[in-house]
C-alpha cells in the first residue's frame, strides 16, 4: 500500500540530484588563473540550456504520459463541470419509481426508468443500493478523493519545505529538529492514521489532517539534506556578502535545485493518499457514508459483490481510482525521468 | 558499535514513551461509553462508581504513571467491551502465533518469488521481462488491495475449490490468504532489488568482471546480487515484525482469528482499553523493526560506519 510513498524512482533522482551538486572542482580547475580569452567569452555567453525548457522536452517525448497528463486534467475539470451538465441528478438524491413510489435500487446499468417526477431516466453506471445515480456518486466521490489526495500533497509540501529550510538552514535549529525526526520518524504511518480518524469526528478535514500528521517528515529530511550541501558554496557566500535578504537567498538559490524532487514527491503522495483513504474506510473509521467519496463506494461495492448482477458497484469505482493512480504513476515516473539532467541534452 | 547500538535502543526507547503517552493521553479524550459494554443502560451513580473504579477520575498523570507502571509489570489492562473483564494480554496472546506464522510464510513467499522477478528485470532491462514485471507492480499498486484481495478469495473459492474461511489445521485455507498476502510484498522487493540491481550493473568492477571473462550469470549472483541486496535488507526486520501484527484486510476477510481482524473489531466496538493495547504493540513492533533494520544494514555493509545514522535516504 505504501509503495509509491517510498518508491524507488524518487531515491533515484533524489540521488542523481545528489551528485550533481556534490561535483567538487578537480584540483586542477582550483588554481589557475582566469585569463581573459575572447573566444571563450563568446562561448559561454549564450548558453541556450534550460533545466525548465528541457525537462518539458524529454517529457513531452513521452507519449503515454503526456495523454495520461491531458487525461487527467481532463478528469479533474469533468469532476466539478459534471454536476451542471443537463441531464444530471444530485448525487445524494434517492430516486423513486414512478408506478410505485418506491426506491429505484440496483438498478442495471444503461436501463431507463421513469422517475416519480414522470422524467425518463437513463442511469449510465446503474444505480447503487439506495437508489442513488451511481454515475453521479463516482464523479462526487472522485471529487472528494482527489481533493483529499491534493490538499495532503499541498500541505505535506509546505510543511515540508518550511520544516525543512528551517532545520537546514538555521543550524541552532539543527540538534531539535534532528532529535524530533528521530522520534517523529519511528512512528508508524497507519497507526497514526488509525488513531487520529479514531478520536475526532469522521470528516474531509480528519482525513487530511490525519495523512499530514506524518507525510512531510520525508519531504523535511529531504530538503534539509540538500540544503545543507548547498548553503555555503562559494557563490551563495557571496550572495550574502552582498546583502541579499536570507529569504531571497532561499527562494532564488536554493529551493529551485529541489523543486523536480518535490514535484516528485507531490505526484506519487497524491494516489497513495487515495488509497490511504479507501484503507482507513476498509476499516471504519473513513468519511461518513453521507459524503461521497471513492473509499465509500469500494466499501459499499465490497458487500455487494457475492451476487455478480452487482458487481459493477464495485468494479466502476475501483476502474476510476486505478486509472487515477496509474495516471500519477506514469506522469510522475516520466517527470522524474525528463527532470533528472543526465537525461537532458 | 556497542555504542551505536545502545545509543540507539535508548533513543528508541525514548520515542516509544513518547508515543505512548501521547496514545494514552488521546485515548482518555474518547467518551468514555468505550469503558462499559451496556453503557445505555446503566444509571448515572453506576457510571460514576465505574469511573471511580477504573481511576479515571485521577488527574492524568497518575492515570499515566499508573499506565507505564502495569506496563512494565506486563499488565495490558482489561478488555471492557469487546470480551467484558478479561485480560488483554490473554486475549492476545493466542492471536499472535497465528499472525506470525501466516506473515512469515508470506513474507517467505515474497522473497522467493520478489528477489528473483527484480533480478530478472534487472538483467532484462528495457525488455520484455521487464515491462511486464512493472505492470504487474504498477497493477498491485493501483488497485486497491480491498478489492484484489476480494477476487482472489473469490475465484479461488470458486475454481480451486478451497474453502472461504480459514482454518487452521486445514493447510489448504491457508493458500489463498498467504498468497495475497504475500502480493504487495512481491511488488515493494522486485521493485527495490531491480533498482539497486540497475545501479550496480553501471558500475565500474562490473565493466572489470566482464573483462576478465566472468560469466555473466556469476558477476550477476557473486558480485551484483549481493551488493544491491545490502540497502534492501535494512527492510526484512521491518517486514518480518510486521508479519505479527498481520494484514488487516486478510484477516477479516477469511475470518482469521489474529491481530489484523482484531484492531478492526475492537475499533468498531469503541473498546478505548483494546485499541490503546494493539496500538501499543505495533508502535513497539515499528520501532523494533526499524533498529533492527540499521543494524542489519552496519552488520552487512562494512563500509557503513556506526556513528551516522544508518538509513539515511
Amino acid at each position: 500500500m505504501a509503495i509509491f510513498k517510498h518508491h524507488a524512482k524518487l531515491e533515484t533522482l533524489e540521488e542523481s540530484l545528489n551528485e550533481s551538486l556534490k561535483r567538487e572542482l578537480r584540483e586542477e580547475e582550483k588554481f589557475q588563473f582566469a585569463e581573459f580569452d575572447e573566444a571563450d567569452v563568446e562561448r559561454s555567453g549564450y548558453s541556450n540550456y534550460s533545466y525548465w525548457r528541457s525537462t518539458l522536452r524529454v517529457f513531452s517525448r513521452n507519449k503515454v504520459a503526456m495523454v495520461l497528463l491531458v487525461l487527467m486534467l481532463v478528469l479533474v475539470v469533468f469532476t466539478f463541470v459534471q454536476p451542471y451538465l443537463p441531464g444530471q441528478i444530485d448525487h445524494f438524491q434517492v430516486n423513486n419509481d414512478s408506478s410505485t413510489g418506491l426506491p429505484l435500487r440496483n438498478v442495471p446499468p444503461g436501463k431507463t426508468v421513469t422517475l416519480t417526477d414522470g422524467t425518463d431516466f437513463t442511469f449510465i453506471l446503474g444505480s447503487n443500493n439506495i437508489g442513488q445515480d451511481l454515475w453521479s456518486n463516482i464523479w462526487a466521490g472522485t471529487r472528494t478523493s482527489l481533493f483529499i489526495g491534493v490538499a495532503v500533497a499541498l500541505v505535506e509540501a509546505t510543511l515540508g519545505i518550511l520544516v525543512g529550510v528551517l532545520w537546514g538552514y538555521v543550524r541552532k535549529l539543527d540538534f531539535l529538529f534532528t532529535e524530533l525526526y528521530n522520534v517523529l520518524d519511528n512512528i508508524p504511518t497507519t497507526i497514526v492514521l488509525i488513531l487520529v480518524a479514531y478520536i475526532l469526528q469522521p470528516g474531509v478535514g480528519t482525513l487530511i489532517f490525519a495523512m499530514s500528521l506524518t507525510g512531510w517528515i520525508g519531504m523535511a529530511r529531504f530538503i534539509r539534506n540538500q540544503i545543507i550541501i548547498i548553503r555555503d558554496r562559494d557563490y551563495n557566500l557571496a550572495s550574502r556578502c552582498l546583502g541579499t535578504p536570507t529569504y531571497r537567498v532561499i527562494f532564488k538559490n536554493l529551493l529551485p535545485y529541489l523543486v523536480s524532487v518535490i514535484m516528485l514527491r507531490m505526484a506519487l503522495s497524491i494516489p497513495s493518499n487515495i488509497g490511504y483513504e479507501v484503507f482507513i474506510t476498509y476499516i471504519g473509521l473513513g468519511l461518513p457514508a453521507t459524503t461521497a467519496s471513492l473509499g465509500n463506494l469500494i466499501n459499499v461495492g465490497r458487500t455487494l459483490m457475492l451476487s455478480p448482477a452487482l458487481r459493477y458497484q464495485l468494479i466502476y469505482p475501483t476502474i476510476v481510482l486505478s486509472i487515477i493512480t496509474i495516471s500519477f504513476y506514469t506522469i510522475g515516473n516520466a517527470f522524474s525521468d525528463a527532470a533528472d539532467p543526465k537525461n537532458h541534452r | 558499535m556497542l555504542r551505536y547500538i545502545s545509543k540507539r535502543f535508548l533513543r528508541s526507547i525514548l520515542t516509544l514513551v513518547i508515543i505512548l503517552s501521547v496514545v494514552f493521553i488521546l485515548l482518555r479524550q474518547m467518551p468514555i461509553e468505550g469503558y462499559f459494554p451496556n453503557y445505555d443502560k446503566m444509571t448515572k451513580s453506576a457510571i460514576e462508581n465505574g469511573i471511580k473504579q477504573l481511576g479515571l477520575d485521577q488527574p492524568m498523570y497518575v492515570q499515566l504513571f499508573r499506565f507505564f507502571r502495569d506496563l512494565l509489570k506486563g499488565d495490558l489492562g482489561i478488555s471492557r467491551v469487546y470480551r467484558n473483564n478479561v485480560a488483554v494480554t490473554e486475549i492476545l496472546a493466542p492471536k499472535i502465533p497465528i499472525s506470525l506464522k501466516l506473515g512469515s510464510l508470506a513474507l517467505l513467499l515474497s522473497l522467493v518469488l520478489g528477489l528473483p522477478m527484480g533480478v530478472l528485470m534487472a538483467r532484462y532491462k528495457g525488455r520484455f521481462f521487464d515491462h511486464a514485471g512493472t505492470v504487474f507492480i504498477v497493477f498491485v499498486e493501483a488497485v486497491p488491495a480491498a478489492v484484489y484481495y476480494l477476487f482472489i478469495q473469490l475465484y479461488g473459492t470458486q475454481y480451486l475449490g478451497i474453502k472461504m474461511l480459514f482454518d487452521e489445521s486445514d493447510w489448504m485455507s491457508w493458500i489463498l490468504p498467504v498468497f495475497s498476502m504475500s502480493l504487495g510484498n512481491i511488488a515493494y522487493y522486485a521493485m527495490w532489488v531491480r533498482r539497486y540491481m540497475v545501479d550496480e550493473i553501471n558500475k565500474d568492477y562490473v565493466l572489470l568482471a566482464r573483462i576478465k571473462g566472468m560469466k555473466s550469470s556469476s558477476i550477476m549472483f557473486k558480485h551484483v546480487f549481493r551488493n544491491a541486496f545490502v540497502p534492501m535488507a535494512q527492510y526484512l526486520p521491518t517486514s518480518f515484525l510486521n508479519t505479527v501484527i498481520g494484514s488487516i484486510y486478510i484477516e477479516s476477510l477469511y475470518s482469521i482469528p489474529g491481530m489484523g481482524g482484531l484492531l478492526v473489531d475492537v475499533i468498531k466496538r469503541q473498546d478505548n482499553t483494546m485499541v490503546q493495547a494493539i496500538v501499543l504493540l505495533f508502535a513497539t513492533v515499528g520501532i523494533i523493526g526499524l533498529i533492527l533494520g540499521d543494524l542489519m544494514m552496519v552488520l552487512l555493509d562494512p563500509r557503513i560506519s556506526f556513528g551516522t545514522k544508518a538509513g539515511n535516504r
